[in-house]
Formats: structure tokens, sequence, C-alpha cells
């Protein structure tokens, strides 16, 4: 199963109260997922710093705190739950590299100038309150309910999958060639963290967009080489796209007017959106790829 | 009589519904905010009138007997799956497998039914005004889909004996489906389903008809390489 949401703001209206129209669809996807819960949010730094989405994994903050500001210039840290969103102005490359060497405990999700993430096992219900997602303003959103199946219940098992700068996946569905496609993946140097499916399809997507390619040719080069069912929607700084299999097994239940376009597994998951029942509302079809802001 | 699902919860609606008060001669019934909900009328057994304002989860009416069920919104997966009897009609769009396995009954779509429309149908009469998905009728064993708009690929995929009447393009044909000839009889029928579904545009005649070319009923040595 697995339950994916996402919204996309077409007008300011709704910026700051992105982050409570996403905490309501992600506690109604529980029942599609109640193995773990996790979102991105965008929202531009207004400084231009490079944000980096932590997970402490156990890892004092305090002494964390200490210790990265003597390797990396910050501009900002702040903890919020067992994660945390360090902001810095030095180039990504850097970054992870010494949080790799010096802190192997700490895991990064993600990184950009506009994404954060959170994610973590447990109830949707309970991991959105443990973040108070309700607060979060912003652009754009997406997020994920997980049922498990293919990989443990684990942080690093759970969804949206960051491999790139400002990139993140979430997928409903299975992927049945992922192995052959990791290993062809990380001898073009793109490393994975976990065993799970949506990553290697993170990965492939992050590959194939740092060859130039557009994002909608990605995702529609997925259709050839990703075996297996999915619906994705993939998040990049400007907005999100969405993809669903040509068999399409995998639901998704579009709704869009003039303020904001939304996407859910199931309909119920949208349904307390403002002015949801004026908006067109449709299925994307098998094999299109939708995009908005990109 | 009003049953809002703000107040009211699923199981009390539904219990209401199936177990109908023969002391109260109440049988119009009109359902406010579904919001989204599945199995909304699932398992009804009498006779009444029950209408949805809103958007409906899955399973909408599904084994439904009798009654007459009108969604005024969309519906998801599985609307009216395994009606034995009754009406059920959707005037917004229908998501995938619309009429699953239905045995009778007529299940009327005013928008777009999404892929796997009259998936394995038994029986019941299907009529979608818009277009349908890819592998509608997809073994279907009997009774008539109807679909005046167009239809995806694979339409009628390895079916038995039901009527495919499409008024649109047919993207393509699954395996043992074809174009079969409309007689008069067929133009009488289809005249009849079209005027149940108050659709006075289009003519019968008009439509083509598919159905089953027979040759997967039975195992043939000479299909071997097929399985």
């Amino acid at each position: 199963m697995c339950g994916i949401v996402g919204i996309y703001l077409k007008s300011k209206k709704y910026e700051s109260s992105l982050g409570n129209m996403l905490s309501n669809m992600l506690i109604n996807m529980g029942s599609r997922g109640p193995d773990s819960a996790g979102f991105a949010i965008y929202k531009e730094d207004e400084e231009e710093n490079f944000k980096y989405s932590l997970c402490l994994n156990g890892y004092d903050f305090e002494k964390f705190k200490k210790e990265i500001v003597n390797k990396i210039t910050i501009s900002n840290i702040g903890k919020n739950s067992d994660h945390v969103i360090m902001k810095s102005k030095s180039q990504p490359s850097d970054v992870i590299e010494i949080l790799n060497k010096n802190f192997k405990e700490i895991s990064i999700v993600g990184y950009g100038k506009s994404i954060e993430i959170f994610k973590q096992v447990g109830e949707p219900k309970d991991v959105v309150k443990k973040f108070n997602l309700v607060n979060f303003s912003g652009t754009h959103a997406i997020g994920h309910t997980r049922m498990a199946t293919e990989s443990a219940i684990t942080t690093d098992g759970s969804h949206p999958y960051s491999t790139g700068e400002d990139e993140c996946l979430v997928h409903n569905g299975s992927l049945s060639n992922h192995n052959n496609l990791r290993r062809k993946l990380k001898k073009n140097g793109i490393n994975f963290n976990s065993e799970n499916d949506t990553e290697v399809a993170a990965g492939y997507i992050s590959n194939n967009l740092s060859n130039k390619e557009s994002l909608k040719d990605t995702l529609k080069k997925c259709l050839k080489d990703l075996d297996g069912f999915y619906t994705f929607i993939t998040g990049t700084r400007k907005g999100f796209a969405v993809l669903r299999d040509e068999i399409a097994c995998k639901p998704a239940v579009i709704a869009e007017n003039d303020d904001y376009v939304a996407i859910a597994s199931e309909f119920q998951a949208m349904a307390h959106l403002p002015n949801v029942n004026n908006a067109n509302i449709f299925e994307p079809e098998p094999g299109v790829v939708y995009s908005w802001g990109n | 009589m009003e049953l809002d699902l703000k107040k009211l919860k699923l199981r009390e609606v539904n219990n209401k519904l199936q177990n109908l008060d023969h002391k109260q001669n109440q049988r119009d019934f009109t359902i406010t905010n579904p919001e989204g909900n599945h199995a909304i009328c699932a398992g009804l057994t009498e006779e009444m009138n029950v209408t949805i304002k809103g958007h409906v989860g899955y399973y909408c009416a599904g084994m439904n007997q009798k009654a007459k069920i009108t969604i005024d919104g969309n519906v998801g997966t599985g609307v009216a799956e395994n009606m034995m009897s009754g009406i059920v009609h959707v005037k917004g769009n229908a998501s995938q497998s619309a009429g699953a396995t239905a045995h009778g009954g007529l299940l009327i779509i005013d928008g777009d039914a999404s892929s796997r429309c009259g998936i394995s149908m038994k029986g019941v009469d299907i009529i979608v005004k818009g277009s349908v998905g890819h592998m509608s009728g997809f073994m279907s064993q009997s009774g008539n889909l109807i679909v005046c708009g167009d239809a995806g690929e694979a339409l009628g995929d390895s079916l038995y004996e039901t009527n495919i009447y499409i008024k649109g393009n047919v993207k393509s044909l699954g395996a043992d489906c074809v174009e079969k000839k409309m007689d008069k009889n067929h133009v009488k029928k289809l005249n009849k389903f079209l005027k149940e579904a108050k659709i006075k545009n289009l003519k019968a005649k008009n439509f083509k008809r598919y159905g089953s070319a027979r040759k997967l009923y039975n195992f043939k040595i000479d299909n071997i390489a097929n399985y």
C-alpha cells in the first residue's frame, strides 16, 4: 500500500498554512501506511544558504553543535525533535564529506537551497506531531506514509528519499529491478544509504538530472528503465511532478484550482482542503508525466 | 431523510440502510459530507433511493441489490463492484475497476471511467457517457458495456460473451477481442440502453460492436507458444 500526498501552491494565499494542510493529508493517509511517515517542505532560504536536513540517530545535539562549528562556517542551526536543520554557505560537496567523515552516526536526510526533510518511524499522526508540521510554511511540499514491504521499518527506509540537491521522491508501489540498477548507479558515483527500492529510483532520477536531462525526459525514461509498480511524486526546488506506471495499479487523484494543486493516493486525504469540492478533480493518466512549477 | 457523515459514523449510516426499519415508510435518503469515505452504501439489499452529495472513495454501492444509488460527484476504485441488481448512477468520473465482477443491474457513469472498467463483469449493464481507460472489459463474461467516448488500450482482453459497444475510437483491442457486425437486434437493444440513460444526441447505429472471437475458450496445441 503506502500513501503519498503533495501540495503545490499557485498563489501566496496558503503559504503560511501549507504545513497544516499537509499534516491533515498525512494523518488521513495513516490508513495506507502506519509504519513510518515523512515529508519534504520547500521554502527558499532568504539568505541563500544551503540547508542540510540531518537525523541525529541518538547523537547529542549540543555535542554536535560544538564540534561542527570548528569544521564548517554555520549561519544557523536548529533542532526539531531528532532532526537538525543546519544552514551554511559552504559548498555541499565539502560539507557532506566532513559530515560523513566525522559524524558517522548522523544521517544526511537531504540538502538544498529550499528543501527541508523530516522522516521517522511511527504512525503518521505521531510523526507529524513530533516535528510540529502544522506550524511549517512554504511554497510546496510532498509527503509519504509507509506500509513497509521490501525493506525494514527504519528511518533510512522511510520516504521521502533525497539523492540530489533540492530533489526528493516519494513512491507508492514496488520496483523489481532495483538491485541491478543500484549496481549500475553506484558505478556512476551515486551513494545509497539503504536497501530500499525507492532510493534507487531517486538515485536514477538524480543521475539523469545531473546529466542535464530535463525532469520530464527523466521521468519518461523511468517508464523504460524501472520495472515495477509505481506512482511517483518527485519534488524539485521549483515544484513537483507526478508519474504513474503504464499498468497503473497504484492510485492517485489530483485536485487543481486557482490556488493550489493537490495530489493524494485517495480523495479522502484532500477532502478537508479549502474549496476542494469546486476544484478540477482528475486521475493522472498512466505513463503520462504531469508537472507543476518546473 | 438526511444522513450526515460529519455527524454519523459510516457504520451507522450503512447499518441503517442495510437494515431498513419497516415500521417507518422511509425509502428516500440523502447522504451528505461523504468526504471520500470508502464503502458508502455497500451491501444494500432493498428497494430505496439514496443520493450521495459529494465525492466518495472505494467500493461505493458494492454488492448492491435493488437499491437506486446516485452519486453527485466522483467515485473511487470499484464502484458497484459485484452489484447484483438495482441502479447505480455516477454523475462525475469513476476511478478504475468500475462495475467489477457485477452480476446484474445497471451502472451509469456520466463522466469518464479509468482503467479496467467492467473487469470480469458477469451480467451487469454499464453505460459510460465519457471514455474508458485501458483493459476495460478484461475477462468480462456477460452483460453489456456501452461507451459513448473512446476506449483505451487492450479493450476486451480475454473476454467471453460480453457485448461491448463503443462510439469513439479504440486505441487497441485485447487478445481474442474482435469487431463484430451490428445487426438490427443489436441496434434495437442499444437504443433501449441509450434511452434509459437519457442519451439523446447519439444514434445506436453509429456505434461499433466488439465481442469474443472465441479462440481462447479451449486449449489448442497450436497456441502453445502463447502460454
